[in-house]
């Protein structure tokens, strides 16, 4: 049996010399499910910022209701408007791309036989709107 | 019989020739019928017996075949040639996040110490004598586990998990969905001893859950399913530990 040609001068033979890929900084444009995740960790952090906002509009309403009008005051400006439509479609995104994944972690039975997943995922949309009609009741309540 | 020349681009890495991997052109006399392993085989047989790569059972149960095709990770034993795009050749490479040995042959041994580690058998405290018969199970108990079982070790789901790559440490989709396997399975009782595998930074808790180790897996394992629902069960035994600090786990 003849020598395999050996054109590598840092071949070594008979060791072996495995050849391992990096993984490029852009790995996450490779594949569009790759960018879906990212673009779905990403928004976690408008789901962030809108638990600090709530904060801050408490602080607001909290320091008397000077403040509380300034507050909305400056919330009135285009560009405070613009970024918060971008945040609320980015808070949209996030919640309908995690209630889909919810039956992937939740497994729940009835009786013997395990729920379909179109189930546990019609329950999660079913309990936002309840949560979303009380805060619309209350709403309506204090200001009806 | 129909038959189609139909473009192969192969990686080809030989260490003893070039350093880097490079493309290799085969115009491959395609059948109707054909798989993209029958397509290698042909090159292997016909053109260039040096072509390295794994197969065996050739019908999707020996998880031997697993290559990326067309940048997808696939068994090329169950994936037809005429189901791929004709405006661009086939592009066959191995599998991705694994060292490549030679051509289409990647290094598992990574992998197989990563198994070992979640102890995929079934675990008890005290074995029953063979006196006392076998541990029965019912058909609920079996369905509970059962999906996991179907797992080939084809390591699709690794060459589709970009975290396997970024934490290399990661124990990863299918050692994690065996784990689950046996957690589940109402004969054993070694969930507590697989936790040290399972319940750590390199365990599911690496995983971020991009979800594609279920898309790609040829036999609906789902890992990634596997993942989160041990995220859950670990989460609530820590709550539970600490809560009720004086019940053992």
């Amino acid at each position: 049996m003849s020598e395999p040609a050996r054109a590598n001068p840092r071949y070594t033979p008979y060791h072996p010399r495995w050849h391992r890929r990096r993984m490029p900084i852009f790995w996450w444009l490779g594949r569009l499910s790759y960018t879906r995740f990212i673009t779905r960790e990403l928004t976690s952090l408008a789901v962030a910022y809108t638990a600090l906002f709530l904060l801050a509009a408490l602080c607001a309403l909290a320091y008397g209701e000077a403040d509380w009008e300034a507050f909305l005051a400056r919330l009135r400006h285009p560009g405070w408007v613009a970024f918060h439509v971008g945040v609320f479609l980015f808070l949209l995104f996030h919640t309908v791309t995690w209630l889909g994944l919810a039956p992937k972690a939740l497994v729940l039975k009835v009786g013997r036989r395990r729920l379909p997943d179109a189930a546990v995922v019609a329950g999660h949309y079913a309990a936002w709107a309840a949560a979303s009609a009380l805060v619309l009741a209350f709403f309506l309540w204090r200001t009806g | 019989m129909a038959q189609e020349t139909v473009t192969f681009e192969v990686r080809r890495y030989r260490p003893e020739r070039e350093e880097q991997p490079v493309w290799e052109r085969f115009e491959v006399p395609v059948r109707e019928e054909w798989m993209v392993l029958d397509a290698l085989n042909h090159i292997k047989d016909h053109v260039d017996g040096s072509l390295s790569y794994r197969w065996s059972c050739r019908m999707g149960v020996c998880g031997s075949c697993g290559m990326t095709v067309n940048g997808d990770p696939v068994l090329t034993c169950a994936t037809y040639v005429a189901a791929l795009p004709r405006d661009r050749p086939v592009r066959v490479e191995p599998l991705a996040a694994f060292p490549v040995v030679r051509d289409l042959v990647v290094d598992i041994r990574d992998f197989l110490a990563k198994l070992k580690q979640v102890k995929p058998w079934l675990i008890r405290r005290e074995e029953k004598s063979p006196a006392e018969g076998e541990y029965l199970q019912t058909p609920e108990e079996l369905a509970d586990y059962k999906q996991y079982s179907m797992c080939i070790n084809c390591l699709l789901c690794y060459a589709a998990c970009p975290i396997v790559p970024l934490e290399p440490e990661f124990v990863g989709p299918a050692a994690i969905a065996l784990a689950q396997r046996y957690n589940l399975d109402s004969r054993d009782q070694g969930a507590a001893e697989r936790m040290a595998a399972l319940s750590t930074e390199h365990g599911v808790w690496a995983c971020t859950f991009v979800g594609d180790c279920s898309v790609v897996c040829p036999k609906h394992v789902d890992p990634a399913g596997a993942i989160q629902r041990y995220k859950v069960s670990a989460t609530a035994d820590w709550f539970r530990s600490v809560l009720m600090p004086w019940r053992g786990r």
